[in-house]
């Protein structure tokens, strides 16, 4: 089971979210993730869906999700020509011996701090996911009382953008 | 100039050209039935019994003219009772607009008298949807809704018109419409050269076809095709009528009711040529065996079938009737009299045991078939009469069988022949009915009299859910859960009762009498056929099986 990463332009209407995510859970496609925001056009917004299957669902999937009326576009992020970003924040139960060595974790992170209470902290990070996931083990110790993400959200790298692109890229 | 909404729907609709809509009145669409009384020389509106018979009569006019159907219902329970019927239309690529009245914008949402999501609910089920929500919206949205339900491979549309909508106004210009070329898509030269050449190195080519040659009205270049390549051709349940029956080629249907001929051929052949199919549960039956030793040709139009159900080889995107053209002209001749003399041996294999003086099933298709030189319009329900019905009735032309195939909607008859009816008034129609889902909807009775629609029920009464309890009989040891009928319905005295004329066959001999003299009284007949409740339909590949173990009889069934 292979993790894909698709990038979706749909036209901005009601109820197109639900299109999406029905014909997900309706055909048994599994989703990591999913994000969706408004893009430098009016009236398209661009979904990143984090699916997994293997390469024959992940054909099914595009198709079925191209025959969508309201989907514009639907292509496949490669991750070597992509960068992927994923928005966390994580509260962490913190006392007077330990808020500085968390602090200090959150340094090396790069991550920033947006909330400071009397036996906690609260952080915002940024990374793709890897890096969110390596600084929630390292919080462990010191006790995550919750934690919320974004789900992940992509853009392919170089000039180039999504609709400008001439042929989908085939699977 | 200026319109109310519910006007502009109507306005939209003749702009479509359309000449017949069905439905059925209540709160929500009072508007727009006011707007159909007042246009009511320009387009007719067909009252069914129930909101499903309305569905079902504007797809089996859909199936039958070619055209988009339109049916009309209210909010809440109205628009829930088109469902099945959208559903039904769905699963077979059926175009069809769906138009229901809901409660007022401000009233969406709250849980109103008669509110139900509808949008919501038939997402799944329709190509696409819309709630309008303005009036200066709505002639743009039902002029795109037509599009969408023609547009590449076909489907319902529906239309959510809120009450306010519908007397709110706005201007209204009347435009002419265009239907939707499938042209734009790109069929490439050697794609067609790759099939073309696949093709020419097969020594055991068959062709399985199905509902999407229908569609594209691609029946004349599918017969060109066989003929050229001297290829076999076995049909899907919604292929019926897309080559003739009666060609020495055929050889029936294919799948789990397929014929031995068709499911050998699948299986021997080295090329298959899927044209417009989908290969579907019911067809392929065991994945892995197949057309185990054939390499596979897919043409359609809608992507997404290729390799969704199975592997091909080659595929080739686009209007099956263009695509089917360009394969046309490059075929070579070839010899293949081996192969079809192996294929033609199979057809004979299908014999069924002798029946004598048996009142069967298999008798009275044939005896239709032959009185009405396979000219009529046969509507089916769903069961042991629909298999009986695509395997002996010899079909020679699209768009003459009208069944629900993916869904399988028992009780889709008799509203689809409605439909069939009212979009041919020249054609014969029949509903071949079991007892069972005859019942289901047997209130359309009263639409088919009132409108005096010349058809003819025909109802295989074997007092039993024949198909339900066939599997019970093969697979669940004999027993006959729920599925016995010995209901003390009389059917002629309800055909009476409707308006109707009634009859019942018992016997062999007066089979061919009742079926001239219900032809030539032109009214809305039902005929009562007391068949054997033991009879089953053969062949049958069980569940699970391959093609190839396909039991042709009861013998058959022993002997294994």
């Amino acid at each position: 089971m292979n993790r894909h990463i698709l990038s979706v332009l749909v036209e901005d209407q009601s109820g197109v979210l639900a299109r999406v995510s029905s014909l997900f859970s309706r055909r048994g496609y599994n989703i990591d993730s999913l994000s969706v925001g408004r893009t430098e056009n009016p009236g398209i917004s661009r979904m990143t869906i984090v699916v997994r299957g293997d390469d024959h669902i992940l054909e099914q999937i595009i198709k079925q999700v191209k025959k969508l009326i309201n989907v514009i576009k639907v292509v496949r992020l490669e991750p070597e020509c992509s960068v992927f970003r994923e928005l966390a924040l994580i509260k962490v139960r913190t006392d007077l011996t330990t808020r500085a060595s968390v602090i200090e974790v959150v340094d090396i992170f790069r991550a920033n701090i947006v909330d400071v209470a009397k036996d906690s902290l609260t952080v915002e990070m940024t990374g793709d996911e890897d890096k969110i996931e390596a600084f929630v083990n390292l919080m462990e110790s010191y006790g995550v009382i919750e934690i919320v993400r974004t789900g992940l959200t992509a853009i392919q790298r170089g000039h180039q953008a999504l609709h400008e692109q001439e042929n989908m890229e085939e699977v | 100039m200026r319109l109310s909404g519910a006007d502009i729907l109507v306005e939209c609709l003749i702009e479509q050209g359309v000449d017949a809509i069905f439905g059925f009145p209540g709160g929500a669409v009072l508007n727009i039935y006011d707007s159909l009384y007042k246009y009511k020389d320009e387009i007719k509106h067909y009252l069914t019994s129930h909101e499903q018979g309305a569905a079902h009569a504007a797809d089996g006019y859909a199936r039958a003219s070619g055209k988009v159907g339109v049916c009309l219902a209210t909010s809440g329970p109205g628009a829930t009772n088109l469902v099945t019927g959208i559903a039904t239309a769905f699963m077979d690529s059926i175009p069809l607009v769906a138009i229901t009245g809901n409660v007022a914008l401000n009233l969406l949402g709250k849980d109103s008298f008669q509110e139900v999501d509808i949008a919501g609910i038939t997402m799944p089920i329709t190509k696409h949807n819309f709630v309008v929500r303005k009036v200066e919206e709505l002639a743009g949205i039902v002029r795109k809704a037509f599009h969408i339900a023609k547009q590449g491979r076909p489907g319902p549309v529906l239309i959510d018109i809120p009450k306010d909508i519908t007397v709110q106004e706005c201007e209204y210009e009347r435009e002419s419409i265009n239907p939707p070329k499938n042209n734009n898509y790109i069929i490439k030269d050697e794609d067609i050269a790759q099939a073309v050449a696949f093709i020419h190195h097969a020594e055991k080519p068959m062709i399985y076809a199905g509902g999407g040659v229908i569609a594209a009205e691609a029946a004349a270049e599918l017969y060109e095709l066989a003929v050229k390549t001297n290829s076999p051709v076995t049909l899907s349940l919604m292929g019926m009528g897309a080559f003739p029956a009666t060609h020495e080629l055929y050889t029936g249907m294919v799948g789990m009711h397929g014929t031995k001929a068709s499911n050998l051929a699948v299986t021997q052949c080295d090329l298959l040529l899927a044209v417009g199919a989908r290969f579907s549960d019911r067809v392929i039956s065991k994945l892995d065996r197949f057309a185990p030793k054939a390499k596979i040709i897919q043409i359609d139009i809608d992507e997404a079938e290729v390799n969704k159900n199975i592997r091909v080889a080659h595929h080739i995107i686009g209007d099956v009737k263009e695509v089917l053209h360009k394969i046309n002209q490059g075929i070579q001749p070839k010899d293949r009299s081996r192969w079809l003399r192996y294929v033609m041996e199979l057809k004979g294999q299908n014999g069924r045991e002798g029946n004598g003086d048996e009142l069967t099933p298999e008798y009275i298709l044939e005896q239709i078939s032959e009185l009405t030189g396979g000219e009529a319009l046969i509507c089916t329900e769903v069961g042991q009469h629909q298999i009986w019905t695509a395997q002996h009735y010899k079909f020679t032309k699209p768009r003459s069988l009208i069944t629900s195939g993916g869904l399988g909607t028992m009780g889709f008859g008799l509203g689809a022949a409605i439909g069939a009816s009212i979009a041919c008034p020249g054609k014969r129609v029949f509903n071949i009915a079991g007892d069972g889902s005859f019942r289901m909807n047997l209130n359309e009775l009263a639409t088919a009299v009132e409108y005096k629609l010349p058809i003819i029920v025909v109802i295989m009464n074997n007092h039993a859910l024949g198909m339900v309890r066939q599997w019970q009989s093969m697979f669940y040891d004999k027993r006959y859960s729920q599925t016995t009928l010995d209901r003390k319905t009389d059917f002629v005295k309800l055909a009476e009762a409707f308006g109707a004329v009634g009859y019942n066959l018992t016997a062999k001999k007066e089979v061919a009498p009742v079926l001239k003299e219900a032809l030539a009284l032109n009214r809305t007949v039902v005929i009562n056929c007391e068949i054997d409740r033991e009879h089953k339909v053969w062949p049958m590949v069980p569940p699970g099986a391959a093609l190839e173990d396909v039991i042709v009889g009861e013998s058959d069934l022993i002997r294994n």
